[in-house]
């Protein structure tokens, strides 16, 4: 069994069911990311855990042990809130010395534990410090010391970043991950950016609707994404429309131009439509490129981004981006040019709705 | 558990709130012996003493107003605008008023503007009037000069000044036709207070000696049973409907957005 | 006083033209307010010719000006805190005892209404209800056979007065504690929890600190409130009760102390108290505040 371990849990609030069935096992040590749009029961989920909320159905175990009898503080969570939550009565070292206090430990006791979690967020200097005198950066490693103070099973964090600035987030999102692995703690991240997913996950739940769409490792979310929803929401692949012509040799047409896919297409008939993806990294428009499938489209816009430049092709009805490494002796394509893409047939995969 | 602590402090409440209330209800239709009647309120209403005290009331609560807004509205203004480091300390002298007592003031009136003195307002009935519409001004400050500038902080001052003066506005035009309709609400608020605490205001009217509506009710009180309990239904009515007036504008305010 | 000092040093540092700007408040404030104030407190240590004395502050400290102002502050500091603990026991109820949302606009509207519901026609109500012939009695006699009198209960008293006075102390409670309460955040809640606290340590250690300023603020004024109410004590006691601001209207009256400058130092005392109550206020908010400044 695993450590953190979600058995078939439902909630609903009134008549509206807001998770169906989830199912997760979490391994101890494992940083796991719940990514989500807004809305979709990635905070109920992990109120449930806190035990801020009741599931309706199903079960959570931490190291085996049942938590449904429990209250919030009867378990041994540590929990990061998106605005901080700071005590705001309490300075820096009273807010991160508030678990162990209200839990009996002795004064010297305190005094070291804080230290050394004021050590490991750097922030040593800031001890007398009230949260209204601190960047929200700083307020919420605060945060986040003040969870791991009292050495929890689980620490949950709820979009702990989306109050920061773009900077910010990035280093802070890192030094979070960095004290993750230091301490070994089991973690659950919330969160809607994608790119903070991929970053510092073991692994991402990819949510939709209130149900796990894919749980998979970032390298898998990102390259074989299991359903549409997940190709659209992680990355920015090219969902593209296409009509099977024969299943059996895996041909079909995009707008009026064939292609041959891989493998066979199963459970499918000539007629059908079907949605496939393709990463704007896996093609290219270049002369001597390789690859064994190709597709012809006019050029509708090209984006200068840097070190890369993103084009993007109407084929049909779809319109496919692709990105080419900035190259000072390469002409980008220009609008209304005619180009041709080439790919390999297998980094077209075929979509599950 | 929670729930019935909950219920229990409701419950008292309502239990405190509403006994006195039905109380002088219930007295005040029983002037007639065995029946309930609405006769003490005729008694009332035909007292003749009761009209006067009670338009001279109305009278100085709408001077009061009047006053209050031209002395307030400005002032906020232009602290807001070019004084806000005085801000606080304005704010602290008009929260004075709740902190000396109404009585130690107009004692102080009273000593500081007799008829020997370099104002004699107490000489005549008229400079009394002003005399005590000054006092009333002077109770209302704190609640007027609050909703004012809790109004003014809505509105960018800065930006609608600037506006109006490159349109060539001078501060008459600015203060009367582009901040008082935009804290229209805030005002109208403030005056609505204004007028319940004026209306049945004794301490000041009686030391100043004016025939005003509180001094009427406490003569009545003392000399009559029933009268009495009708006129604090008939004071508790004013109250509710100057505090549903607050309300309702401001309720208009939330339904439609000031314009800029 | 700071206000004075203040207006008097900075002037210099600024454009005199912005200054005219408020020139109306302040000589209206002057006139009206700081200088009426000051007439009673340099009158309280004048004799009638002008020089200066201590006699008339001396002459409070009869037996019966000092019952007077006993009484007074009893029932301030009575209705001042009954009317805190009611108000927030009530506004606690609305904002976290999980009762049907749709009593909270009301209350705050009642509030409103019943706040400034004060004077004599307040007294006149409780008249009606706990007065010999109020409804209170009446019921009490004729159903249960209770004699509220016989048992030593008569609303021209201390316990009288502060019933009745919680009638708008208690509105003026909930009115200013409601929206502290509403400013408690969920997730400090949440997070004491998730930390191991109990309900009740979250109470002492986060919630109530934080309150603390809006209470302490509220009690001062509730206690001044309470400490110049005339209007209320005339219409209920007539002059049968001696507290401070009876004996005072009645010395403005007709001089019933017989000493006219007794009445400043009588009016003087009350500045005392109400301003010991803020100093106090003062003091207690700075040092829960640290957090805020
Ligand atoms: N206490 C509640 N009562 C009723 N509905 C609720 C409650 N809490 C959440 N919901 C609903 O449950 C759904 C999931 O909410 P949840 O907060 O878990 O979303 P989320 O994925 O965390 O979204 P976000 O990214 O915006 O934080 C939403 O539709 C929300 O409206
Ligand atoms: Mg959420």
């Amino acid at each position: 069994m695993s450590f953190l371990s979600l058995t078939n849990i439902k909630k609903s609030f009134g008549p509206v069911q807001v998770v169906h069935d989830f199912d997760m096992g979490i391994e101890k040590g494992e940083f796991v990311s719940f990514l989500g749009p807004s809305g979709c029961g990635k905070t109920t989920i992990l109120r449930m855990i806190a035990g801020f909320e009741t599931p309706s159905d199903g079960t959570i175990t931490i190291d085996g042990k049942d938590q449904g009898s429990l209250k919030p503080n009867q378990r041994n969570i540590g929990m990061v809130f998106q605005a901080y939550a700071l005590f705001p009565n309490m300075n820096v070292h009273d807010n991160v010395a508030f678990g162990l206090k209200v839990a009996g430990a002795s004064r010297s006791e305190i005094d070291t534990r804080v230290k050394q979690m004021l050590g490991l967020i750097k922030l040593d200097h800031l001890a007398d410090r009230f949260p209204y005198q601190m960047s929200g950066g700083q307020q919420q490693r605060v945060a986040l010391a003040r969870a791991l103070a009292v050495k929890p099973q689980v620490l949950l964090l709820d979009e702990p970043l989306s109050a920061l600035d773009a900077k910010i987030r990035v280093s802070l999102r890192e030094e979070i991950r960095q004290i993750q692995q230091q301490l070994g703690i089991t973690t659950v991240f919330v969160t809607h950016d994608q790119e903070e997913a991929l970053s510092i996950s073991d692994r991402i739940v990819v949510m939709n609707a209130g149900r796990a769409d894919q749980i998979g490792t970032p390298f898998e979310i990102y390259n074989t994404p299991a359903t549409r929803f997940v190709a659209s929401f992680v990355g920015t692949l090219n969902i593209i429309e296409a009509k099977v012509t024969d299943p059996a040799a895996g041909t079909v047409m995009v707008g009026d131009q064939s292609v041959i896919l891989a493998e066979p297409i199963a459970n499918l008939k000539g007629g059908d439509t079907i949605s496939l993806a393709l990463r704007p990294e896996a093609g290219s428009i270049a002369e001597s490129a390789s690859g064994d499938t190709s597709l012809v489209g006019e050029v509708e816009s090209t984006n200068f981004l840097g070190s890369v430049i993103r084009t993007r092709l109407r084929v049909g009805n779809d319109l496919i981006s692709f990105d080419m490494f900035n190259n000072p002796g390469v002409v980008p394509p220009s609008y209304g040019e005619s180009v041709k893409l080439r790919f390999a047939a297998k980094d077209l995969l075929v979509i599950r709705e | 558990m929670k729930k019935i602590w909950a219920w229990g402090a409701l419950l008292f409440g309502i239990l405190y709130f509403t006994l006195p209330l039905v109380g002088m209800t219930n007295f005040s239709l029983k002037m007639r012996r065995g029946e309930y009647s609405f006769e003490a309120y005729a008694r009332v209403f035909g007292d003749p003493r009761f009209q006067e005290t009670f338009t001279y009331s109305v009278t100085q609560a709408l001077f009061t107003i009047v006053f209050g807004v031209l002395l307030v509205v400005p002032t906020a203004y232009w602290i807001r605008l070019k004084l806000p480091g005085l801000r606080p300390y304005v704010e602290f002298v008009t929260l004075l008023p709740l902190v000396i007592p109404a009585i130690v003031i107009v004692f102080g009136y009273i000593r500081l503007y007799n008829t020997s003195s370099w104002l004699p307002l107490t000489g005549s009935a008229f400079g009394t009037n002003i005399l005590l519409m000054f006092g009333y001004a002077t109770l209302a400050l704190p609640y007027m000069y609050r909703a004012v500038d809790t109004g003014l902080r809505t509105i960018d001052v800065a930006t609608l000044t600037e506006a109006a003066q490159s349109l060539g506005a001078g501060w008459t035009t600015i203060l009367a036709r582009i901040i008082l309709p935009n804290v229209l609400v805030a005002v109208l608020s403030g005056a609505f207070l204004t007028f319940a605490i004026v209306i049945g205001e004794f301490t000041m009217a009686a030391l100043l000696n004016r025939p005003a509506f509180g001094p009427y009710m406490q003569l009545l009180g003392a000399n009559r049973a029933y009268e009495p309990a009708a006129l604090a239904v008939i004071a508790f009515g004013i109250t509710w409907g100057c505090l549903g007036l607050i309300q309702l504008v401001s309720r208009f305010q939330k339904s439609a957005p000031p314009k800029a | 006083m700071s206000t004075a000092h203040i207006s008097a040093r900075s002037p210099a540092r600024r454009l005199p033209l912005h200054w005219l700007g408020i020139l109306p408040f302040a000589a209206f404030v002057t006139l009206f307010l700081i200088l009426p104030t000051m007439k009673i407190v340099v009158g309280a240590f004048q004799t009638p010719d002008g020089s200066f004395t201590l006699d008339n502050i001396r002459g409070l400290f009869t037996p019966s000006i000092l019952a007077a102002y006993w009484i007074s502050i009893k029932i301030s500091v009575a209705s001042a805190l009954l009317g805190c603990l009611a108000g927030f026991a009530i506004s606690a109820a609305v904002v976290f005892g999980g009762l049907p949302k749709g009593i909270r606009g009301p209350l705050l509207t009642f509030s409103g209404v019943a706040s400034n519901f004060a004077g004599v026609p307040l007294a006149f109500a409780f008249l009606a209800t706990l007065g010999p012939v109020g409804i209170v009695n009446v019921f009490l006699r004729s159903e249960l056979g209770i004699d509220l009198r016989a048992l030593g209960f008569n609303i021209l008293s201390f316990w009288g007065l502060t019933i009745t006075y919680l009638f708008f102390q208690i509105p003026l409670m909930i009115l200013i504690i409601t929206p502290a309460l509403d400013g408690l955040k969920r997730e400090w809640r949440e997070a004491a929890s998730i930390l191991g606290a109990t309900g009740f340590q979250y109470w002492r250690m986060v919630a109530f600190p934080i309150l603390l300023p809006s209470i302490l603020g509220t009690l001062a004024l509730l206690f001044a409130n309470a400490f110049g109410a005339v209007a209320t004590a005339i219409a209920l006691t007539g002059s049968s009760l001696s507290i401070v601001p009876i004996l005072l209207f009645a010395q403005i009256r007709g001089d019933v102390l017989g000493n006219p400058h007794l009445g400043y130092a009588l009016a003087f005392g009350m500045i005392v108290v109400t301003g010991v109550a803020n100093a106090i206020y003062i003091w207690l908010r700075a040092r829960s505040e640290r957090w805020l400044k």
